[in-house]
């Protein structure tokens, strides 16, 4: 429905703008708040413009870290939180890709079982089992690894599940014709289905991406070795700091790196995102 | 280029279904055989059976001699054309029909010939980096034909091809499959419920009713003389009509719907003497004006098509399709004397509705 009317089209823009407002205003600060000195910071009201302290405190946080904090550099937190939510997001979805297929396209014993055996492990969010998953990871020696970031987060319900909804939708002559064309059953999955799941995948990866980036409770849990910290994890500890008050310029300048990767991620993937929109099938 | 045969095959499906039973059925090389039968008769599952995309519950399929019952589809060496196409959403044309070579391992410069002969044959040559969902119905279709072709098999099975065409083009494309079955002289089986399409294409047609076969034969000869009443209903446009009759006079006249009698050709059906059967007349067969033997009907729908004029008459208390050639100045209300050709009725036994045969004289 297009309707031209200008006082419509008014009142739109400026509900639009009112929001982008309250969205994007926290975030002036916080980036405002990291260009400042400490003393600059604390002045009271703080000034609504970038101070001069950009190059100085940025270059900081990510060579040096924050002594008060383990001093490990931002940037190593950083690549931990990439390496951890990369292992989650693609190791999730290669598994429940791999998991829906099996479900959907093979015959074998206790297959209906084995379905809702994973679609009941969508009522467990991490949280409830992460008790027993610390046990296991310990005793597997896995603390303070990249593997024991990601393996126990690995699993997925629910990518399995909305895989297994997408395949059965995909028409079933379309294997049939695959088969008489001579292609086995890793041919179809590779020729056929996952290109077809391309716009699943990028919209999955965005989603499990940032589930990965914004893990907290688990890293802090498996991890004592700051080599290993990561970067959500990193920014509680500078803010709790025992005998000192807390840097809050340098804490904010991690707060706008930290939140750079996902904005990235999601501006890249937004492309495919679209075009895998518009080029659905009707 | 092979025979197809089937020997005894029966398909129950595992909720019980007995979709096929005891299917008998040979093709000879480079013959075009059409399948036709109504909605559920079992007419997919023979295709499938064939390509190998079901299992057998009993009997053998035989390829070129032969034995392919327990091979996979890929080792039969056939292609299939499906109802919704099948093609691979995401590859282009050219994709979709070099895909079934790749995985064949056939040498690169071989697939683009063949890939590009191929596209020369249906007319898409410009067409060949367009994905399907760029092309119309037609075009799909034409492509879909190209992945068969493309591969030279030993056979082609078609399942309900055209059937999402609009009924211009379906005509069209037809024509078109069955000159490119011709030229390629390739085996071929076409499934199908439109009876138009099987009285056009098959160099054989076999009607397919519950999962048995119930005639095989030349389209004309099952036009002439339908095995049953089944066959006899499905085969020919507009329908044949039926209508009850008696067998009188030592076999030698047919009361028909108790409006009139007909003289049977030859000796007659003297072992029906005062039996009941069915009485097929096809529209075509009906004449205005004829002979003495001529009743008088009223009209109730005349539905002019130009060429030809489609009448509804009331016969006792059935309505009756008469088809006319040319256009006839009738109204509904009038009354017309109509005959019928004693040689061109069909008699049905009324218990098992297979086809009664006057004897000779
Ligand atoms: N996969 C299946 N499982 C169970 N029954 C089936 C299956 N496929 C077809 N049938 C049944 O077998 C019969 C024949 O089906 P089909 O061969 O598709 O008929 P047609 O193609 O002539 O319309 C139908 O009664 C149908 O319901
Ligand atoms: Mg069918």
């Amino acid at each position: 429905m297009v309707e031209h009317r200008p006082w419509l089209t008014f009142i739109a823009h400026a509900v639009l703008i009112f929001g982008a407002f309250i969205l994007a205003f926290p975030l002036w600060v916080a980036f405002v708040a990291s260009t400042q000195s400490a003393v600059s910071f604390n002045q009271i009201p703080m000034s609504l413009l970038p101070g001069g302290h950009f190059i100085e405190n940025y270059s900081a946080v990510l060579t040096r870290g924050v002594a008060s904090a383990g001093a490990v550099p931002v940037v190593t937190m950083l690549m931990n939180s990439l390496i951890m939510a990369m292992m989650i997001a693609v190791g999730k979805i290669a598994i429940s890709l791999l998991s829906a297929y099996a479900i959907v396209y093979f015959r074998f014993p206790f297959r209906k079982t084995i379905f809702w055996l994973i679609f009941i492990t969508l009522m467990l969010p991490v949280e409830v089992r992460i008790l027993p998953t610390y046990g296991v990871v310990a005793s597997l020696g896995m603390l303070n690894s990249y593997a024991g970031l990601s393996i126990p987060l690995i699993a997925s319900a629910t990518a399995t599940f909305l895989f297994r909804q997408y395949f059965l939708t995909v028409p079933e002559e379309l294997l049939e014709a695959a088969r008489l064309d001579g292609a086995g059953p890793w041919r179809f999955f590779r020729d056929i289905l996952i290109p077809l799941s391309r716009t699943n995948i990028a919209a999955l990866f965005v989603i499990l991406f940032i589930y990965g980036w914004n893990q907290y409770l688990w890293p802090l849990l498996v991890t004592t070795d700051p080599n290993y910290y990561t970067i959500v994890m990193g920014i509680q500890r500078m803010v709790t700091v025992a005998d000192a008050t807390p840097q809050w310029q340098l804490v904010m300048a991690t707060v706008i790196l930290a939140l750079l990767p996902p904005v990235i991620v999601v501006v890249g993937m937004q492309r495919l995102f679209i075009r895998g929109l518009v080029e659905i099938e009707k | 280029m092979a025979e197809i045969e089937l020997n005894g095959v029966t398909k129950a499906y595992p909720n019980g279904v007995v979709a096929l039973q005891k299917v008998d059925l040979k093709v000879a090389d480079r013959e075009f055989l059409v399948v036709v039968g109504p909605s559920g008769c079992g007419k997919s599952t023979l295709l499938r059976l064939i390509a190998g995309l079901e299992t057998l519950s009993g009997g053998h399929v035989l390829i070129g001699g032969r034995d392919v019952t327990r091979l996979e589809p890929a080792q039969r060496d056939i292609a299939m054309v499906f109802q919704n196409y099948a093609l691979y959403p995401h590859m282009n044309v050219y994709n979709n029909m070099a895909y079934g070579l790749r995985n064949r391992k056939t040498p690169k410069p071989e697939i683009d010939r063949r890939v590009r002969e191929t596209a020369c044959i249906l007319g898409l040559e410009t067409m060949l980096e367009r994905k399907p969902r760029q092309l119309s119905g037609g075009q799909r279709q034409r492509v879909a034909m190209g992945r068969a072709i493309v591969r030279s098999p030993a056979a082609f099975l078609f399942d309900e091809p055209l059937s999402n065409l609009d009924a211009k083009l379906r005509v069209q494309m037809r024509g078109e499959i069955k000159r490119l079955q011709r030229r390629l002289g390739t085996t071929g089986v076409y499934v199908t419920h439109d009876q138009a399409e099987a009285m056009t294409m098959g160099d054989q047609l076999a009607v397919l009713r519950d999962g048995r076969i119930e005639q095989k034969g030349s389209p004309l000869e099952i036009y002439r003389r339908p095995a049953t009443a089944f066959v006899g209903g499905f085969i020919g446009s507009p329908a044949m009509n039926f209508l009850d009759g008696r067998i009188e006079e030592g076999g030698r006249k047919l009361r028909v719907a108790e409006m009139f009698s007909i003289v049977l050709p030859g000796a007659g059906l003297p072992e029906q003497e005062g039996r009941n059967l069915t009485v097929g007349i096809r529209p075509e067969h009906f004449k205005i004006n004829g002979n003495a033997a001529s009743v008088e009907l009223p009209v109730e729908l005349v539905e002019p098509l130009g060429g030809q004029t489609l009448i509804e008459v009331l016969f006792g208390k059935k309505i009756v399709t008469v088809s006319l050639d040319g256009a006839i100045a009738i109204k509904s209300g009038d009354r017309i004397p109509l005959s019928v050709d004693p040689a061109q009725l069909h008699l049905f036994s009324l218990e098992n509705e297979v086809r009664l045969d006057c004897i000779a004289a």
